[in-house]
């Protein structure tokens, strides 16, 4: 097969083009320009979007043999993911970028682009596998990333390539210093990559504005003032400062968001606890939604808690009965439902209760 | 490059002549610092002087005109910045930059740092849809800014679609108001006659791998008349205008270059205009809707550049490349990332056409097998590509 890499210069891809080229693909390797004005030199934890990454990249596919090139997809990416981002903070939901860039990027824009180009299928770096069109969890839980691919349909699936779901990331950066790949060593990408300084309030009120506003109990009560109430996560606990103590003088969390009145609900971690979930725009991984209530496992956030739980569509909605509570779940998450370690198909949460 | 590859991309660099590659090779293991005064340093320093001797008399320059650097970048900001240094310590009312909007970046982003960091001002003078400066617009910018005009740099011919400048009209026109003309030629040499003296400009940039020197090695003609405020400062061994230790070797190559390369000049010419012309017209049976752009007559004879509508440049490059086919999209920034070319926009280009569009250049290897191979891949290619560019298009 004709194999496109999507290499982000960091170890995952690099060994997973490598794995490509083994299994005797016509791999090339593309790196993918997310940024509009890429900084030279990486700095702290984002793995990617600076002329540096791109470089690691090139030198990856050097070590391998295969062709390298940069494909620009700033532009899309700032409209999909960055745009997407902050309008969903903006409306009082917490999004999930990588989520929302393996949906539109790349299994989107540059899949479409690969296949009309003549490539028959985009391998990533990502840690899950995929047999027969299944998509199942990585066998190193600790770095599963099936989650943030739960959200493909079928169809991109079918053009799909993990080739790492097998290995643990020990193993993939030992193969990695095997194969002579610089990137061997290179840290772990985490955080939001396309902010530079990991002050994600900052780059918010910076594209909403900040907009004072009250924080309040569960009985409406103003108990401290907010500075914009996109600053806030469902669950959060630090950085609060509220004025009053509790009565009770025991923690409060964020409740609740509400960008059409700005304001911040808070109260005790037990209210937090979500035991019922309405998904909206489901995807389901094996093409069709189950028929009638299944169990299996639900998870909510990216390396959260795994919960059983009972799912079924009502009408276009996913309704998903959690047998234990999850605490924090907000809106704009995404619930995954998983058949012990498959992935059955996942949602867009839109309410809890 | 593979043997079997098709290297149609001699305006990105062209193989070393063979006479050079080897005078190069073998004065690498030669000893001395041309700056020496032991006996070893003497040898180095004839070397040296001979090459310039050379060098100079291919390109109608003087010995002492000719200041040896590492290349058409570094002439071009010793050129932009030394220049308007110079004009502006004369008298600071000299701010003004007149630069063709189809400069190299080597030379718009010179200027466009002078703006930023030194005070410049910059007018950018405007081209025709071919690419081409008219002389009456350069004159009307001189007259506009009387007495504020610092440099006019316009380069001789673009490295991008090819156009060749009307330079010894606009540097006669420069001569007149009394403002020195340095022009990019980075392109012209062994394409086009060359001829210092003749041409009026007061500087000329001159780069070695473009015509079969070493990399890493060119040189700026600076009239003596000219001052020019150094970048580098140091041991000045170049007229103190530059300074570093002169790279003997690459020197030699360079000059050895020169001469064969002027030499063949006017034959090489005609066969790479045939050549081309071919090229230009099987394309274009080939994918009628392609557009040639630039200009038909005033163009580096080596040069061929289109757009293909409703392409991408680049996804073209790749796949003109995954069939041993090489050549270039005219433009690339540090990450290796393809933008629209400003040189195209300049010309009025769409961002869609600029975008799409993509350059073969010839040259001294060139062969018409090469054009065969092409002409047969090049259908199918932009057909592919086509397909690509309506799935990329937004949805």
């Amino acid at each position: 097969m004709k194999v496109l890499a999507a290499m982000s210069g960091g170890v995952d891809s690099a060994v997973a083009a490598a794995h490509a080229a083994d299994a005797g693909h016509d791999v090339t390797g593309v790196h993918l320009a997310l940024s509009r004005t890429p900084a030279s030199l990486r700095t702290g934890a984002r793995g990617c979007c600076t002329a540096e990454d791109a470089r690691d990249a090139r030198r990856s596919a050097d070590v391998i043999g295969i062709p390298f090139y940069v494909w620009d997809l700033a532009e899309r990416f700032a409209a999909d993911v960055i745009d997407d981002f902050v309008a969903e903070y903006a409306a009082g939901r917490t999004p999930n970028p990588c989520l929302r860039c393996n949906e539109r990027i790349k299994f989107t824009a540059v899949l479409d682009r690969a296949v009309a180009l003549g490539f028959d299928a985009v391998a990533t770096g990502h840690h899950a596998r995929l047999d027969g069109g299944v998509l199942r969890r990585s066998v190193d839980l600790a770095k599963d990333q099936s989650y943030v691919l739960a959200v493909l349909t079928a169809a991109q699936l079918a053009r799909a390539i993990f080739p790492l779901g097998g290995m643990t990331k020990t193993q993939v950066r030992a193969e990695a210093a095997a194969r002579g790949l610089a990137v061997a060593d290179k840290p772990d990408s985490h955080d939001v990559c396309f902010i530079a300084d990991g002050d994600t309030a900052g780059f918010l009120r910076d594209r909403i504005g900040a907009a004072e506003g009250a924080v309040v109990d569960g009985d409406g009560a103003e108990v401290g003032r907010h500075s914009g109430a996109f600053a806030y996560t469902v669950g959060q606990r630090r950085g609060l400062a509220l004025a009053r103590p509790a009565p009770d003088g025991r923690p409060r969390y964020v409740l609740d968001i509400s960008p059409v009145t700005n304001t911040v609900t808070v109260g005790p971690a037990e209210a937090l606890d979500v035991h019922r979930v309405v998904g909206i725009r489901p995807v389901w991984t094996g093409g069709a939604a189950p028929a009638g209530p299944s169990a299996g496992l639900a998870q909510l956030r990216a390396h959260g808690d795994v919960v059983p739980c009972t799912a079924e569509m009502a009408g276009e909605r996913l309704e998903v009965r959690l047998h234990e509570p999850v605490r924090g779940v907000a809106r704009g998450q995404a619930i995954v439902l998983y058949d012990d370690d498959r992935v059955v198909g996942s949602a867009t949460v839109d309410a809890t209760g | 490059m593979n043997p079997t590859d098709i290297y149609l991309d001699h305006a990105a660099t062209t193989p070393m002549l063979p006479d050079a590659a080897q005078a190069l090779a073998a004065a690498l293991s030669d000893i001395g610092n041309a700056s020496s005064l032991h006996a070893s340093g003497r040898r180095a320093r004839r070397s040296v002087e001979e090459s310039r001797e050379r060098f100079a008399a291919a390109l109608g320059a003087r010995p002492s005109e000719v200041v040896f650097t590492a290349g058409g970048t570094e002439s071009d900001n010793l050129a932009v910045k030394g220049l308007f240094w110079s004009r502006r310590a004369d008298d600071p009312r000299f701010r003004r930059i007149l630069a063709s909007a189809v400069e190299h970046h080597a030379v718009l982003d010179a200027v466009e740092w002078l703006v930023a960091h030194e005070g410049a001002e910059a007018t950018w003078l405007a081209v025709d849809a071919t690419g081409r400066v008219h002389p009456e617009t350069l004159n009307d910018a001189l007259t506009d800014h009387a007495g504020e005009v610092a440099l006019v740099t316009v380069m001789a011919a673009n490295n991008e679609v090819g156009t060749v400048q009307p330079t010894a009209d606009l540097a006669g026109i420069a001569r007149e108001h009394g403002v020195p003309f340095h022009t990019d030629a980075v392109q012209s040499v062994g394409q086009l006659p060359i001829d210092f003296a003749a041409s009026g400009a007061d500087a000329m940039t001159i780069s070695g791998h473009k015509f079969g020197g070493p990399l890493g090695v060119g040189a700026l003609l600076l009239a003596r008349e000219a001052s020019c405020t150094p970048l580098l400062h140091g041991g000045g061994q170049e007229r103190d205008v530059h300074s570093g230790t002169l790279n003997v070797p690459s020197i030699l190559g360079l000059a050895v270059a020169v001469e064969e390369a002027v030499a063949d000049q006017p034959h090489r010419s005609v066969v790479l205009g045939a050549l081309r012309d071919d090229l230009v017209r099987r394309v274009c049976d080939e994918v009628p809707d392609a557009v040639l752009n630039g200009h038909r007559a005033h163009r580096l004879p080596g040069n061929a550049h289109f757009s293909f509508p409703g392409c991408e440049g680049d996804a073209l490059l790749m796949l003109l490349d995954a069939r041993g086919i090489e050549c270039s999209t005219g433009s690339a920034c540090s990450a290796g990332v393809a933008r629209a070319s400003h040189v195209l926009l300049a010309m009025g280009a769409s961002e869609e056409r600029a975008r799409g569009s993509l350059r073969f250049s010839l040259g001294h290897t060139s062969t018409t097998a090469d054009v065969d191979v092409l002409i047969e891949a090049i259908a199918p290619v932009v057909d592919r590509a086509r397909r690509a560019g309506l799935a990329t298009a937004r949805r």
